[in-house]
């Protein structure tokens, strides 16, 4: 009889959970805790602060500190409620997008790498989704549909599936080769199960840590296409917006562009700190080949 | 005079959490001038890390030399620095490893990577390098070496990369020369090819060969003296003859009786109708492609056997022969291009998968690599219950089922419980062969079921195989290309080349009086077939 390998001296790493692994990195670790901070302001700040809107001409271009916190813009509207008003935009989108993109793309990827015919098709699909910049895609497809929330969310969702249906027909392809799809084959498991006990789990890893970058890269398109006027409706404060609005006056009154700049800089930064410590714990392959 | 290699009272450990302290522990080693010495152990025996060790290209941060000393051609190369390893390394010893493909960059032409070792070690000019390459790619019998001199990596064959290496190592005439198992990766003619043109270079030029290797078979074609390895451990050693004839300690007895003898027992022959039939299998590969026709290989071409319950037929071959082809499109894993596969009169070959998934019960298959047939996320029992399930099986009495299979396969029924990772490879093989058996299938196809295991482990999986053939009256498919194990195994052999069966009879027949000249060549070039023969 061959050695069994003691229960007790198996892997230390196995004894915790997969959470407590990943905060166990400083890049998750740090990452999350501004993340946190950001959101929290983002969800209750709102509460405490004016409102965003009200128009006050009294006070116009008010340096930081004469009025308000972070001042006032052309029309005396308090920067800062503002900029923590768009922060739940920003947040929204980011979110809504990654979910979303990992939703469709998930499954198309899935569809792809398992049916040879579908294969051939979605890819195509994809191959010329990628071929068209995200931005002038969004732009186009804002214009015909019109600005509204939903409308840009769907416009930075369908540039970002690509990406997803990529690596989630990589993964498939490698892992219907192992000898264990094959067994679950052999052993009349149908294919929808196959899919989802044995292909799916090796997808989630590698699809956290791209979520985390798509959350990342959406907030950024959707503050460009606000700053290039084709995002979200104008009277909504995202965080592009506000810094469109306030490019005419930039050299005159800085800080109505430098707080939403510097709360989307910080807040993109965080969520890619979080995706990079995610890699490198959940997704090590990766992370070789990154770097 | 001075002998080439002296290790002694070699002491290399592990890094802390390993399942032991030293990698190697106390090892005493001497390789002289013209004479081979094989280190023999089975996996994890730190067989190779003494290897890696003397040539100075262990992992220094894992391993850490703790006592001993290590003289090669008398001078202490224990503690040298990286500056004197590089300049010993090709001009007195040099190392062949395993796998010929990942030694060689496949960016350079093989000449110039020979040459490389030239340009390094002497100050010829580029056309002594050249003529000097020419020459040490003769000595390995390389066909037209001008020729070759210019090819990639990847346009040579497994056997000819290998005797690349060789030359490699051999350019610069060193006294020692190391053999990380060089012929575990390629068929077993080129194997026999290998091993010779080994011995006879050592011969001609008086070198000392460390050679190491997993296969008692190799040591008897090879070694002038043996080292028995367990556990980092030398337990044995002494000159061929006496450490194979007379083995002294436990377990080199134990690793000799483990070899599976040439020699087929005697076997009853089975009668009954069959319960597989295959008939006129074809299956081609590749030939199509996006812009124009892609190449096409004809992997299997008219294959028919059939095979009755009770019964065992090997398929035996080399890679590329085809064996595992028929076995996938038997399971219908692959679809064959043509032909047909009767199970129960059902002719399974050409079925929709949603007609086929009601049969899938009654073939099963066991595949080679016993750490990727098992979902690592999933536990034992959810493995092997997945199968009766899917048949609707409750799942009560698919787990009592599950449980009875365990004690059969030789394991705990608490196993069932575990992951994978909490197995060694001997183990999930009998654990895949549980699943196999949870389906209640008439036929068991084993791809190479045992090839990756360890030669002692590897005769209990053997065991259990033919246990459960015999208890649950199976038609068992064994697809091999080692035919030491076929000759233990199989009531019949087929042998297959380029997708064609060239010879088929009872493995007796096969064994005693093969017919095809093919069939003749790979019996001769099993390793130690003369020695394990009686």
């Amino acid at each position: 009889m061959s050695r069994e390998i003691p229960l007790s001296s198996l892997d230390k790493a196995s004894d915790l959970s997969v959470f407590q692994l990943v905060i166990k990195n400083k890049n998750v670790f740090w990452g999350s805790i501004i993340l946190i901070i950001i959101i929290l302001v983002a969800i209750l700040g709102p509460f405490f602060a004016l409102d965003p809107v009200s128009l006050n001409p009294m006070s116009r271009l008010k340096p930081p500190g004469d009025a308000g916190l972070f001042g006032t813009d052309q029309l005396g509207r308090d920067v800062y409620s503002r900029v923590i008003n768009g922060g739940r935009i920003s947040l929204v989108v980011g979110l809504t997008v990654a979910i979303f993109a990992v939703i469709f793309g998930t499954v198309m990827g899935l569809l792809a790498g398992y049916i040879r015919i579908l294969d051939a098709i979605i890819m195509r699909v994809m191959d010329g989704l990628m071929a068209i910049p995200a931005i002038l895609l969004a732009i186009a497809m804002i214009s015909l549909s019109g600005a509204t929330l939903t409308t840009v969310i769907a416009a930075i969702v369908i540039p970002e599936i690509p990406r997803v249906v990529r690596l989630v027909r990589s993964v498939v392809l490698t892992v219907r080769e192992e000898p264990y799809v094959e067994s679950a084959i052999s052993v009349g498991t149908p294919v929808y199960l196959v899919m989802i006990r044995h292909v799916l789990p090796n997808t989630i890893a590698p699809l956290i840590v791209q979520a985390t970058y798509i959350c990342g890269s959406a907030m950024l398109t959707e503050a460009i296409l606000g700053f290039l006027g084709a995002g979200i409706p104008p009277e909504i404060p995202s965080w592009g917006n506000i810094m469109s609005e306030g490019r005419t006056f930039f050299q005159l009154t800085p800080w109505i562009i430098f707080f939403p700049g510097i709360a989307l800089a910080v807040t993109v930064l965080s969520v890619n700190i979080v995706g990079d410590g995610l890699r490198d714990t959940l997704d090590p392959r990766i992370a070789r080949n990154m770097r | 005079m001075i002998n080439v290699l002296e290790i002694e009272k070699l002491t290399v450990s592990l890094p802390k959490n390993a399942d032991r302290l030293y990698a190697i522990e106390d090892i005493n080693l001497i390789v002289n001038r013209n004479e081979i010495v094989c280190v023999v152990g089975e996996s994890g025996s730190g067989k190779s890390v003494t290897a890696f060790t003397v040539m100075g290209l262990h992992d220094k941060r894992a391993l850490k030399m703790t006592s001993g000393q290590i003289l090669l051609e008398g001078e202490d190369i224990t503690n040298a620095s990286p500056a004197v390893f590089r300049a010993r390394r090709g001009e007195k010893m040099a190392m062949i490893f395993q796998e010929p493909m990942t030694a060689l960059n496949p960016v350079l032409k093989v000449g110039d990577q020979i040459s490389e070792m030239l340009k390094i070690h002497t100050s010829m000019t580029a056309s002594e390098r050249k003529a000097r390459v020419i020459r040490a790619m003769n000595d390995v019998d390389l066909p037209d070496p001008e020729m070759m001199y210019k090819s990639y990596p990847h346009q040579l064959s497994g056997g000819q990369r290998q005797r690349i290496m060789i030359a490699m190592a051999l350019v610069m005439e060193p006294g020692l020369l190391i053999a990380d198992e060089p012929t575990t990766a390629l068929d077993v003619t080129t194997q026999a090819n290998i091993l010779r043109l080994i011995k006879e270079i050592q011969r001609r030029r008086g070198m000392g060969v460390l050679f190491i290797t997993h296969d008692f078979g190799v040591v008897a074609d090879i070694a002038d003296r043996v080292v028995v390895m367990q556990e980092g451990k030398i337990v044995e050693q002494g000159t061929v003859n006496e450490v194979l004839k007379n083995p002294s300690h436990e377990y080199t007895k134990m690793l000799i009786g483990s070899v599976p003898s040439m020699k087929p027992p005697k076997r009853d022959q089975v009668s009954g109708s069959p319960a597989l039939i295959t008939k006129q299998i074809n299956k081609t590969f590749g030939g199509l492609g996006f812009f124009g026709k892609g190449r096409k290989v004809h992997a299997a071409k008219s294959v028919s056997f059939d095979i009755r319950a009770g019964e065992t037929t090997g398929i035996v071959g080399e890679s590329g022969s085809g064996k595992s082809t028929v076995a996938r499109c038997v399971i219908r894993l692959i679809d064959p291009n043509s032909g047909k596969i009767l199970i129960n009169n059902i002719d399974v070959a050409k079925l929709k998968e949603s007609k086929l998934r009601p049969l899938r019960n009654n073939f099963q298959i066991v595949f080679q690599d016993p750490y990727r047939s098992l979902n690592p996320r999933r536990t034992v029992g959810q493995s092997i219950i997945e199968g009766p399930t899917n048949f609707g099986i409750p799942l009560a009495e698919a787990t009592q089922r599950a449980k009875d299979l365990m004690n059969i396969v030789g394991l705990q029924t608490d196993s069932l419980e575990r992951f994978p990772h909490q197995f060694s490879g001997g183990q999930r093989q009998r654990i895949c062969i549980a699943r196999a058996l949870a389906m209640e299938p008439q036929i068991l196809i084993a791809d190479e079921a045992v090839s990756a295991l360890d030669v002692s482990v590897q005769a209990q999986v053997l065991e259990l195989l033919d246990d459960v053939k015999k208890k649950f009256d199976l038609a068992m498919l064994f697809i091999t290309h080692d035919l030491r194990v076929a000759a233990q195994v199989c009531d019949n052999i087929v042998v297959m080349r380029e997708g064609e069966i060239v010879e088929r009879g009872s493995t007796y027949e096969i064994y005693s009086k093969p017919k095809h000249s093919y069939t003749k060549a790979l019996l001769d070039a099993a390793p130690g077939h003369k020695f394990f023969s009686g």
